[in-house]
């Protein structure tokens, strides 16, 4: 039995919180890169992280090494801000490394 | 190239291999234009899902923000820092194509699955309910999300992968086959043919003496 985690900016975990998902709330880098070190330990619950947008810009090289990983998916969510695109920017990139070139729109 | 010995043992062992990295070939092949369709397919469903979750998510904050513009802070928390209902996630593997791609399926436990709401409404207010309300819709997308992201990058990677064999096996190891071969068939027929003029040479000799030695 696995488990989901939410890991985002105070204000954006909230609302999952209510849902029955473990949130993690991390308002900086420094704390966020810690907390998602530990969700992602090999006997972590977590089958399913989503990170909020803001917070996996300075991630990102740890969220790539799980990009191979059947066991974790790392989603990105927008955040309280609107959306910057970083997701549709994994999209983006799974496409490139399948069709081994850029496609347009 | 120059290190294959020309004899027939090492050209009959490169025949099968040539036939064996051809089969090879076209069954990679096939299974790499398996891979991009369902990819592709893969790659649309996801596009689709990440605007419906965007605009979900969105539109579910905003909710939130108007509630906590009309509740106290405190009151914001407690009312959802201890949830009803707790989520647990069921991870099963499907194979597409051997690639094990997750499909993830959730439960609920605590409480009905209809009663969202962690809170009393007496102290809380309507914009809250549906701000949750809003959030609940979209997590349903959300897990679909995920099921297909993750999907999507694990065939990407099996697409990579047998992207580069198909091309190794086209470009390098079937040409080099092939001209090993070529090389080797060559240097035989060569040595066939210089035993054949060695032959009717020494006939030739062997002829010559028997009948100079006659007469």
């Amino acid at each position: 039995m696995r488990k989901i985690a939410v890991l985002g900016a105070h204000d954006t975990v909230v609302g999952f919180k209510a849902l029955g998902l473990d949130t993690f709330a991390a308002d900086d880098e420094g704390t966020a890169r810690a907390i998602f070190k530990k969700l992602t330990e090999p006997d972590a619950p977590y089958g399913i992280i989503y990170v909020e947008e803001g917070l996996a810009i300075p991630l990102e090289s740890e969220i790539a090494r799980f990009k191979d990983d059947p066991s974790v998916a790392v989603i990105l969510i927008p955040g309280r801000n609107g959306s910057l695109g970083l997701g549709s920017g994994a999209l983006q990139a799974a496409i490139e490394r399948a069709v081994g070139s850029k496609l347009d729109n | 190239m120059a290190a294959v010995t020309p004899t027939r043992m090492v050209l009959n062992q490169l025949k099968g291999r040539l036939k064996t990295a051809q089969r090879g070939h076209k069954l990679l092949k096939d299974k790499r234009d398996e891979l991009m369709r369902r990819f592709l397919e893969i790659v649309k469903r996801n596009r689709e899902l990440r605007a419906s979750v965007e605009a979900g998510v969105t539109e579910a904050y905003s909710a939130l923000s108007r509630a906590s513009a009309v509740m106290s802070t405190e009151m914001l928390e407690q009312a959802l820092f201890f949830p009803r209902t707790s989520v647990e996630l069921e991870v099963a593997y499907k194979s597409v194509m051997s690639v094990p791609v997750p499909e993830y399926s959730f439960s609920t436990t605590g409480g009905s699955a209809t009663e969202i709401y962690p809170y009393g409404f007496a102290q809380t207010s309507g914009e809250l309910d549906e701000a949750l309300y809003k959030l609940a819709l979209v997590f349903s997308d959300m897990l679909e999300l995920a099921q297909v992201e993750k999907t999507m990058q694990l065939l990407a990677e099996e697409i990579e992968k047998t992207r580069r064999r198909v091309n190794a096996l086209e470009y390098v190891m079937i040409p080099e086959m092939e001209q090993n071969i070529k090389y080797i068939t060559m240097k035989l027929d060569e040595n066939d043919l210089s035993t054949k003029i060695r032959l009717m040479k020494v006939k030739d000799m062997v002829l010559k003496q028997a009948h100079d030695f006659k007469t």
